[in-house]
């Protein structure tokens, strides 16, 4: 059996990667250009406002590399999790950039696009069915919730992925994705085994974060064989080792043995990694075990409102002295302030210097810091309430006459004017739930274009 | 000793939105099986480090392939909910830092 090559140039796409790791990578002569584009790290606001977290000229400069060396040569292009989260918006923005490269550079191809987002009425459906289940620590799904809910994305597992390059595409696009689908589909469907395919994606996709020194803006290459993978770096600046490719099989996850994905689980028990080389490491046993029921994954936000922040710091030993007492004090006032205008909003502060990063969690109960940061942050029904609040209570912090206080022309040294800033629509994680489904293919649909013509 | 003197890694990230999960890579085998063997890293030491009850830590695995060791906690406050302080979760882990052994 021929080895499967697959080239993974970034850990996502806009993340950036250097042209001669790209090239050394070309040279390789891959079957497949499988990118990730995508993550829910960066939190709910992208699902939520339908932006990508990632940047526009970042992501076409990306593309603008990848497509010319693929198009030219016939090598398909494999895309998941479009624009950031991978719902239609997403999806859109995405192929907005692919169709003006190929305008500037008069490349032509076939292309699929693959949808991810859902209805919240299939979603309330399968509720119905009993066909949703909850994944612990995420809360149960209430029709409440559902009904506050914006959007929701599927994660597709690699079945949508093995459809669509059925009809002979070039270029796959495709809305949310499980991570390792983009370069296990083409291997599975060439007849690779799945659970080694996979394993293989699982540690191409954040590219060069599995090397050591690591990092997502740099190119990684994966070799497939019948019975084993490898992976290696495309540059003398970094290398794969055992542990740093071992150490990528625990990123983001919870039990590494077991990595639950769609329609199974991804059994790493029997795994061993070998160094083979200098900059190569070898992997075998890794197992994909089917599960009798296929589900996919839902990721789902709701909008909980605007917010409003401002952004101030205390050099004052007296303040930091005296900082708890004269939080809640401003939370009083301003409360008082607006008690009888009915709005709402939610009024809270950030030390940092005190527990700005781990909030509870933080174990150094007393302020160590000469100096501190205070992060006002507002979120309220509408943007013009937190605009209201924030300024409201930045002017009461920035004058509150603390007893003991010296520093009496303010409390606060702003670094910036205007000392507000308007971050606009706030979401929350609504949805994080299963769903089991008789087709794997049934929420995503495909759809064929001809690019260039 | 601490325990940042015999690993290698000591990170922490989210685990999906709603888990914060925490890796512990050590620098050889043997520290590692040392430090299994004497079942160091439990959950009465995790839920003691970040002030939290027993069962919010989801999970303690060993993982022999990394020579890791993992614990994974439920989010005090899910990714990017209002209140959260880290949204990647990527700066949870200095309490592990300075876990005293002594060997």
């Amino acid at each position: 059996m021929e080895e499967f090559r697959i080239l993974s140039p970034t850990g996502i796409l806009g993340y950036g990667f250097p042209v001669e790791s790209f090239k050394n990578g070309m040279g390789k002569r891959p079957h497949a250009i499988a990118v990730d584009a995508g993550s829910t790290d960066p939190g709910p606001y992208y699902l939520g406002s339908g932006i990508s977290f990632t940047d526009r000229r970042a992501v076409k400069r990306d593309l603008e590399i990848i497509l010319t060396a693929a198009i030219g040569q016939r090598i398909p292009v494999i895309i998941g999790t479009a624009g950031g989260c991978g719902g239609n918006p997403h999806l859109e923005w995405n192929l907005e950039i692919i169709k003006e490269i190929a305008r500037e550079k008069d490349l032509r191809f076939k292309m699929a696009i693959i949808q991810a987002e859902t209805s919240s009425d299939y979603v309330s459906a399968c509720m119905e069915q009993g066909r949703l289940s909850s994944l612990y620590p995420a809360p149960e799904l209430t029709t409440e919730q559902l009904e506050a809910t914006v959007r929701i994305v599927g994660q597709m597992g690699i079945e949508p992925f093995l459809k669509a390059l059925e009809y002979g595409v070039q270029v796959i696009l495709a809305g949310r994705s499980y991570d390792p689908a983009v370069f296990a589909a083409l291997a599975v469907k060439k007849g690779y085994d799945r659970g080694l395919a996979l394993h293989l994606g699982k540690i191409l996709e954040c590219a060069c974060v599995a090397a050591t020194p690591g990092s997502a803006s740099d190119c990684m290459f994966g070799y497939l064989g019948s019975d084993y993978f490898k992976v290696e770096t495309l540059t003398d600046k970094r290398k794969c080792t055992t542990l740093s490719v071992a150490a990528h099989t625990l990123y983001e996850k919870t039990d590494p043995y077991k990595l639950p994905g769609p329609g199974g689980v991804l059994d790493l028990t029997g795994t061993r990694f070998e160094q083979i080389d200098g900059s190569c490491v070898r992997v075998t046993g890794s197992v994909f075990l089917p599960s009798e029921k296929y589900t996919v994954k839902l990721e789902g936000v709701k909008k909980s409102g605007y917010r409003t922040v401002s952004i101030a710091g205390t050099r004052d030993p007296v303040m930091i002295g005296k900082l708890d007492h004269i939080l809640k004090a401003v939370q009083e006032i301003t409360h008082n302030n607006f008690k009888e205008s009915g709005m709402i909003y939610n009024l809270g502060f950030k030390i940092y210097g005190k527990n700005g990063i781990m909030g509870n969690l933080e174990p150094v109960r007393d302020i160590q810091s000469h100096e501190l940061g205070i992060v006002i942050d507002v979120i309220a029904e509408d943007q013009e309430i937190a605009n209201t609040i924030c300024s409201f209570a930045r002017s009461t912090l920035m004058h509150y006459g603390y007893e003991g206080r010296v520093s009496t022309a303010g409390n606060l040294a702003f670094p910036f004017s205007p000392s507000e800033f308007k971050a606009g629509e706030v979401y929350e994680f609504s949805i994080y739930h299963l769903i089991e489904v008789e087709d794997p293919n049934e929420l995503f649909p495909i759809e064929i274009l001809d690019i260039g013509v | 000793m601490k325990l940042k003197d015999i690993a290698q890694v000591i990170r922490s990230k989210n685990s999906g939105p709603f888990e914060l999960t925490f890796d512990i890579i050590f620098k050889d085998r043997d520290m590692f099986e040392m430090i299994c063997s004497k079942k160091i890293i439990n959950r009465e030491l995790i839920s003691k480090l970040y002030n939290i009850p027993h069962e919010k830590v989801f999970s303690i695995i060993e993982f022999k392939p990394a020579n890791a060791i993992k614990a994974t906690i439920v989010r005090p406050v899910p990714s990017g909910n209002p209140g959260d302080t880290d949204v990647y979760g990527a700066q949870q882990h200095v309490p592990l830092l300075g876990i005293e052994l002594e060997l």
